[in-house]
Order: C-alpha cells, then sequence, then structure tokens
C-alpha cells in the first residue's frame, strides 16, 4: 500500500459546493430543496448555534473576561478564526497590506456578523460617477432575488423611499434606544440623514421558516443564537437543508484543487481531511465554489491542467484581481448629559437600531460614491476594557459636585466615577466604498505551502486618494455629528499621517472582487450568472463575482445573487447535463 | 413561531441546560466569583475549541507573580478599587488572580506588570525605607498620589504612570466583569426580555417625547 494514497470516492453528486458561508450555504439550500443531490465540504468543524453558541453566558465565564486574545471579536463572538490561522499563511508585498479574516466552521462568517442587511442599489449596479465598473446585470434583475430572500431569512427596516437604498420586505424594526436618540438629533442637526436599521434579526415570527424563534432582545447576535432568531448561513440554510436528505456535509474537508477532465470541465474536487491528514477526492457533475473570495481565488489558482495550464477558469487572468473591502473609520466619546443614567435593561437586537445611509451628492466632493454610518454605545454587557475610557474622559467634565476633576484617579471616587460613566459613551463608524482596482490583488505565493501543502496567497493592496479622501470626510462629519449633540470626543484625532483613521485593506472583512463576472471573457472571470467563462459546469457564489461593491454591507447580495445563481442552474439542468 | 415559544425552546434546550434559570437569576453577590472563575476554567463550555480550553487550562496552572508581587497587587488593587457602601473591594472580586491570568494571556503586559511593581517598591524604598506592601496607609497614598494622576504626574514619575494606568485599566477590568462588579454597575440585561424602546420616565427626563422612540 502507498503511505501517500488519495481515497477517491466513487459517487457522483449533482453538485459539490465548497464552503458553508453565505454564498455556500444559499446555493445549497436551493439546490438540496429541489431535489438535487449536493455534497458540501465545510473546511472548519461542524457548528450548531442551538448548541454551540456561547449567548446569554456572563463576561466572568470567561477566564479573560471575553477579550480578545485568542478570538479577535473577544472569548464568546461565535467566528473561529481570524486574520492569523496557525499553521495558514499568507503574505503582503512590501509596501502593500492586506488583513485576511477567515472564519473555519459551518456557515463561516455568518454566525457572527453584524446582521446589517442592506440591497445595493441601482446606482452601485450602474454607477453614474464615471470612475467605478459598472456590473453586468442591473438592480431590477436582482430585486426579485432580494425579495425572496427577504422573505425566507427576514429582516427588519423601514420603507423610506431612497433612491439609491432600495427598500425591502421588511419585519419591524427595534426602536432606539436612548443614546441613539441623541445621535438622531444631533446627526439632523449636522445635515446627516438617519433612519432605523436594517437587520437579519426576525423581531416578528417568519411563518415561511420553521424550527427557528423570534427575537428575545439580548443584543448577542455576534454569539450567534440558540433559537436561530438571526441570520446565520449555518440555522437557516445548511442544517434546514440537511433536514432533506439531499445535502450532506462533510466538515473538516480543505479542498485542496478544483479536478478537471481533458475537456477542461469540472468533475469534482480533492480535499485534505484537516483531522486524519489523509487525501480524499470526490465527484460533482457541477462545482460550486464558496469558500470566500481570496479562498475561492486560491482554490482556482492552484488548480492547474493541461487544458487550464494558468489555473482554472484563469484564461483572462484575472482571478485574484479587483480585490476590494470596504473602507473603515471610526471616531468614539461620550455624552455628559447621560453621566448617573438610569439602569435598565437596552440591549436590544444584535444588529443596528439606527443607520446613515449615504446622504451626500458627489458632484460638490472630491471622491466617487461614498459611506454609511453605523452607531454604538450604551448601557451593555461589560467585557473587558469596557471601561478603559473613563479615568480619561473623569478630567473632561466637572465632577458630581461641580468642580474640576483632576483626570486619573484611585479608590471610591474613581469607583463612582466608573459607576457615573456607564452607558453614556458612543461611538460611530463609516464603512464605504472601496475602488475595485486592478492592481489591488492576491495571488499565489510561488514560494510557500501551508502546514497542509497547500501553495499560500500573496497580497498586493494599496488604498488610493479616493479612500483616504472618503476617511478624511467621515471623520469631518463624525466630529460634526458629535458636536451638535453635545458628546465629548475621546478618541485620537487622526490625521493625514493616519489616513484618517482609514483601517488596513481586509479590517472591515469585506472582500470581494477576485472572480469579477462580466459580459466580456477577457475582461471578466465568469458571466453574469456567476458561471465560469472557461468551464461551463464551474460557478462561484460567495463576493469574488462582485464587479464593485457598494457601501451596502455585502451579505445580503452575496445571499440574493447566490439564489439568482442556483435557479439559473436549475433553469439549465438540462443544457448542463443535469438529471 | 411566537415569542413564548422561544422562551420555551431556550428554557428546554438540553445543551446549557438551566441556562435561562441561570440567566434570570441575579448574581449572588461578594461570594460565588471565584468558584464562578473556577468552574469557567476547570469545565469547557460548549462552543469553546478544544485548543482553547487545553490553552485556558494550561495557563491557569502556571504561576508568574510572585507571593510578593500578588501581595502588592493586592494592596494596589484595593487601593484603586475599594470596598464601599454598594459593593466590595477589588480582591473581594478576586482581581489580583484575574490580573495573574491576564499577563499570562496577554505576555507583552508580563515586563510592564513585574518591572512596574519594582519601579514601586523602588520609589518606597527611597522615600520610607520599606517595600510598598511595608508601608503605612499614608505612606502608600502619598505614593500613588504621585502616579495616580496623568497630567499633575512630575516627568520623573512618567515610566510609573504608565504602570499604574495599566493596573488600574485590568483592575477596573477584572472588577466590573465579576459578579460582584457587575451587579454593582448595574447592567440589567443579558436575560430574555422585550426590548419596547426608551422607559416614559427616562424619555421624559432628557426631554424626549413617545414621538422620538418611534
Amino acid at each position: 500500500m502507498n503511505l501517500f494514497e488519495i481515497q477517491a470516492k466513487e459517487e457522483v453528486y449533482d453538485a459539490i459546493v465548497v464552503g458553508s458561508g453565505a454564498g455556500g450555504g444559499m446555493a445549497g439550500y436551493v439546490l438540496a430543496k429541489a431535489g438535487f443531490k449536493v455534497l458540501m465540504l465545510e473546511a472548519g468543524p461542524f457548528f450548531d448555534p442551538a448548541k454551540d453558541a456561547l449567548q446569554l453566558r456572563w463576561p466572568w465565564e470567561s477566564p479573560r473576561r471575553g477579550a480578545s486574545t485568542i478570538r479577535p471579536f473577544g472569548d464568546f463572538d461565535a467566528a473561529y478564526g481570524g486574520w492569523q490561522l496557525d499553521g495558514e499563511p499568507y503574505s503582503a508585498v512590501e509596501g502593500t497590506d492586506f488583513q485576511w479574516f477567515r472564519a473555519r466552521m459551518l456557515g463561516g462568517r455568518t454566525n457572527h456578523w453584524g446582521r446589517i442587511s442592506l440591497r445595493m442599489g441601482p446606482d452601485d449596479f450602474k454607477p453614474k460617477d464615471g470612475i467605478t465598473d459598472e456590473w453586468p446585470i442591473t438592480y431590477d434583475e436582482v430585486k426579485p432575488f432580494y425579495d425572496k430572500v427577504d422573505r425566507l431569512i427576514g429582516v427588519y427596516g423601514t420603507v423610506e423611499g431612497l433612491p439609491n437604498e432600495p427598500d425591502g420586505i421588511f419585519l419591524k424594526p427595534p426602536k432606539p434606544r436612548l443614546n441613539e436618540l441623541f445621535i438622531k438629533k444631533g446627526a439632523k442637526k449636522a445635515g446627516v440623514t438617519v433612519i432605523p436599521g436594517r437587520g437579519a434579526v426576525l423581531t416578528e415570527a417568519l411563518p415561511e421558516m420553521n424550527g427557528r424563534g423570534t427575537c428575545f432582545y439580548c443584543g448577542q447576535c455576534g454569539r450567534s443564537c440558540k433559537v436561530y432568531g438571526d441570520f446565520s448561513s449555518s440555522s437557516c440554510l445548511v442544517i434546514p437543508a440537511m433536514k432533506t436528505n439531499n445535502l450532506k456535509v462533510i466538515d473538516n474537508a480543505m479542498v485542496r484543487e478544483v479536478l478537471t477532465n481533458d475537456e477542461g470541465l469540472a468533475t469534482g474536487v480533492s480535499y485534505v481531511d484537516t483531522k486524519d491528514l489523509k487525501e480524499y477526492s470526490v465527484k460533482g457533475k457541477l462545482v460550486i465554489l464558496g469558500a470566500s473570495a481570496c479562498e475561492s481565488a486560491r482554490l482556482l489558482l492552484n488548480s492547474k491542467s493541461k487544458a487550464h495550464p494558468g489555473g482554472l477558469a484563469n484564461s483572462s487572468g484575472l482571478v485574484g484581481r479587483y480585490l476590494h473591502d470596504s473602507t473603515g473609520s471610526s471616531m468614539s466619546g461620550f455624552i455628559p448629559t447621560l453621566l448617573d443614567r438610569k439602569r435598565y435593561n437596552e440591549d436590544g437586537t444584535g444588529s443596528v437600531h439606527i443607520y446613515s445611509p449615504w446622504w451626500l451628492d458627489n458632484s460638490k466632493l472630491n471622491f466617487p460614491r461614498g459611506y454609511h454610518i453605523e452607531y454604538g454605545g450604551g448601557l451593555h454587557m461589560p467585557g473587558y476594557g469596557f471601561l478603559d475610557w473613563v479615568p480619561v474622559a473623569n478630567g473632561l467634565v466637572p465632577g458630581k459636585d461641580g468642580q474640576k476633576k483632576e483626570q486619573g484617579g484611585y479608590g471610591t471616587s474613581l469607583k463612582n466615577d466608573y459607576r457615573r460613566f456607564y452607558g453614556a459613551n458612543v461611538g460611530m463608524a463609516g464603512r464605504g466604498t472601496a475602488l475595485a482596482r486592478k492592481d489591488n490583488y492576491c495571488e499565489i505565493d510561488p514560494m510557500k505551502v501551508d502546514k497542509y501543502g497547500i501553495p499560500v496567497l500573496r497580497f498586493h493592496y494599496k488604498w488610493g486618494n479616493e479612500e483616504i479622501a472618503q476617511a478624511k470626510h467621515m471623520q469631518e462629519t463624525f466630529r460634526s455629528i458629535m458636536h451638535e449633540m453635545g458628546a465629548i470626543i475621546t478618541s485620537p484625532t487622526y490625521g493625514a499621517d493616519t489616513l484618517y483613521g482609514l483601517e488596513a485593506p481586509g479590517k472591515i472583512i469585506h472582500e470581494g472582487g477576485t472572480t469579477r463576472m462580466g459580459n466580456d471573457p477577457n475582461t471578466s472571470v465568469l458571466n453574469k450568472w456567476s458561471q465560469a467563462h472557461d468551464c461551463k459546469n464551474l460557478f462561484v457564489v460567495d463576493a469574488g463575482p462582485f464587479v464593485q461593491q457598494g457601501d451596502k454591507n455585502l451579505t445580503w447580495s452575496i445571499l440574493a445573487l447566490s439564489m439568482r445563481t442556483a435557479e439559473y442552474i436549475l433553469e439549465q439542468r438540462n443544457k448542463l447535463n443535469l438529471s | 413561531m411566537n415569542r413564548r415559544d422561544t422562551l420555551k425552546i431556550l428554557g428546554l434546550t438540553t445543551v446549557g441546560s438551566g441556562l435561562l434559570v441561570e440567566a434570570c437569576q441575579q448574581p449572588a453577590a461578594d461570594k460565588s466569583a471565584a468558584e464562578a472563575t473556577t468552574k469557567a476554567m476547570g469545565k469547557k463550555l460548549p462552543g469553546v475549541q478544544d485548543f482553547e480550553h487545553e490553552r485556558n487550562t494550561k495557563l491557569n496552572e502556571e504561576r508568574f507573580f510572585s507571593d510578593h508581587e500578588m501581595a502588592t497587587i493586592t494592596v494596589l488593587a484595593d487601593i484603586i478599587i475599594p470596598k464601599d457602601d454598594i459593593s466590595g473591594s477589588a480582591s473581594d472580586a478576586k482581581v489580583p488572580d484575574f490580573i495573574e491570568f491576564m499577563v499570562k494571556d496577554i505576555p507583552e503586559y508580563k515586563i510592564p506588570m513585574r518591572g512596574g511593581l519594582k519601579w514601586l517598591d523602588v520609589q518606597a524604598l527611597k522615600r520610607f525605607d520599606k517595600n510598598f506592601v511595608d508601608c503605612d496607609e499614608k505612606q502608600q497614598l502619598a505614593l500613588v498620589d504621585d502616579i495616580a494622576y496623568p497630567q499633575k504626574a512630575k516627568p520623573e514619575m512618567q515610566q510609573g504612570v504608565a504602570f499604574f494606568s495599566l493596573m488600574r485599566n485590568l483592575t477596573a477590568s477584572g472588577f466590573f466583569t465579576s459578579e460582584i462588579g457587575v451587579k454593582d454597575i448595574g447592567y440589567a440585561g443579558n436575560i430574555p426580555g422585550y426590548w419596547d424602546g426608551v422607559p416614559a420616565d427616562v424619555l421624559a427626563q432628557y426631554g424626549f417625547t413617545e414621538k422620538d422612540n418611534a
């Protein structure tokens, strides 16, 4: 017997789905519901929020009180993984930076995301700015799928009729918290629109989705929900699809290559079992990649064959190109009026209660496109570091007796300050359109492999003037809102030297664009159905197909586009030689 | 599924059995913070990955601070958060044990903490010819006063200021995330409920009306 042997499984599935997040989960769900035999491969372990969520745990149940030493968003956060994974490195060429977040688990990053569920608008698909690229499809073509996603999964919000912030089919939104009432008032004075949030949380029962509970307002969506009251791909798509008996999940399966035949068609994939480290191959009539934008690009580039010498679906040379994250910059402070505020439970939902959709006319600005603003603050669950700002802030306002206080301190006086300032904090963060540029990309590092022997990614990513100008504008806007609401800023003043607080590429975890769709095979990787130009039975359903994302967090669009692709596959089943 | 069913499921869920009961009980002050911490260290909660649990257990078995350092940390923590009418002190909430864990968890804290404690002892020896813990309360507070106020501290005290700021943050983190501290600060959430907007009396207090609550 060979020591190194690939164990080939003979069963031929109708479709093999790589990845179980928003894109893979939705494709698997639609196809399994329609009777396809689907095999889903997930690189991480099985994860069921009903059993595995750390929801309703108290801070003292973590020895580090929820500090972010191991999990980047703290011990209770639902994402297994982070910007660094043991034994799975990546790099960036000198002078560039990209931080790559990977969640390895059933449902991927959807277990911990902010559930902020925004549709891209008509101008996001067909931009009018003369700078950013247009999609081969329009909002009207995607709208029916957004509608279906709203009905299937559930999203709260309000009908506003804004031009490029399309309304959905909404459940009732949660009412604002106290800090948010101050924000609304301040933002209005500063000329910034604020509307109720849009979140994938069941504030009302959703009849179409059996087995899901409604929100009980613990504010902990980031930990994933034991009653499936919010959207995770694990709870809302993959686990229900498994119940059809048409979808099988193999977890701890790290896919190595997409296998192709002499004609260049996909025949299946090979993977390594991350537990027993044995090699396997599985067969499928179709291969659907939803491994995340960069991981799917890596997989394609690593799948070289006689028919696809430059990597699968890469005759254009564009796999990995046009990588783009969102921009992000933030500010925090506190509202002196709220010192010594009354205590009550204002946990609310774990998604946003209010937000600011992009509100300005770009003709007067020095950057294209825009950003939205998310807000925070209030009487949240104590956690590691949550009062670190108080010994700074206590020197910025008079004490309870009206006298100026010295910053810092100790003893009963400081203990009272912690009580006094708790819940008076306020924060805001911008999330904006970063340009999809050909020169920002990931590629295979010619020198390095990961612990499974799979060649790893090397990134080239630099912010341009457009993103920096946007971050500067964010800081100016935040300062103006803070001022109008009577808040005092406690975060550092970010100037040109820090690119106005602009976060490193990848830090907002909205990466997309690496397998862009288009009508011309020379300038795009996929056609408008997210089907590879070079390989008709290969599809990509994560954020790779995005030509150019708007300032709208991309999950809702991934879901709508993946559903659209899956329905296209069902329509084309004869042409694709499927049952 | 309506809200009542949701809560029923939550209460009946076999994993995390008694979760709802646990969640609805107010934390019992003063007695069980240490017990809870020990419990959290000992058993692996569902959803915690094996390598995380192994790391926690390993860190908990290691010992970094000497007895003298722990004694100094305890005195300092209780100076920062003393017992008062509302709640117990930092050491009542086992803050020194938490700090011992955190410097192993975040090793960048090891040198600033060890060196800062030494720096403080050197100051105490120079001024009072004693280690910090052996100084009387008045002497201890005189030393702390020199490093507790960043803006008025003398330039030669700045290393002490940096140490004390770290010590203060660790103490506040440890205290206000303990059962005693969470009760003290008045956090009223982490229980299943219904959010119906800002309560009427609070709206009125800040000049808002029911219309703003919509």
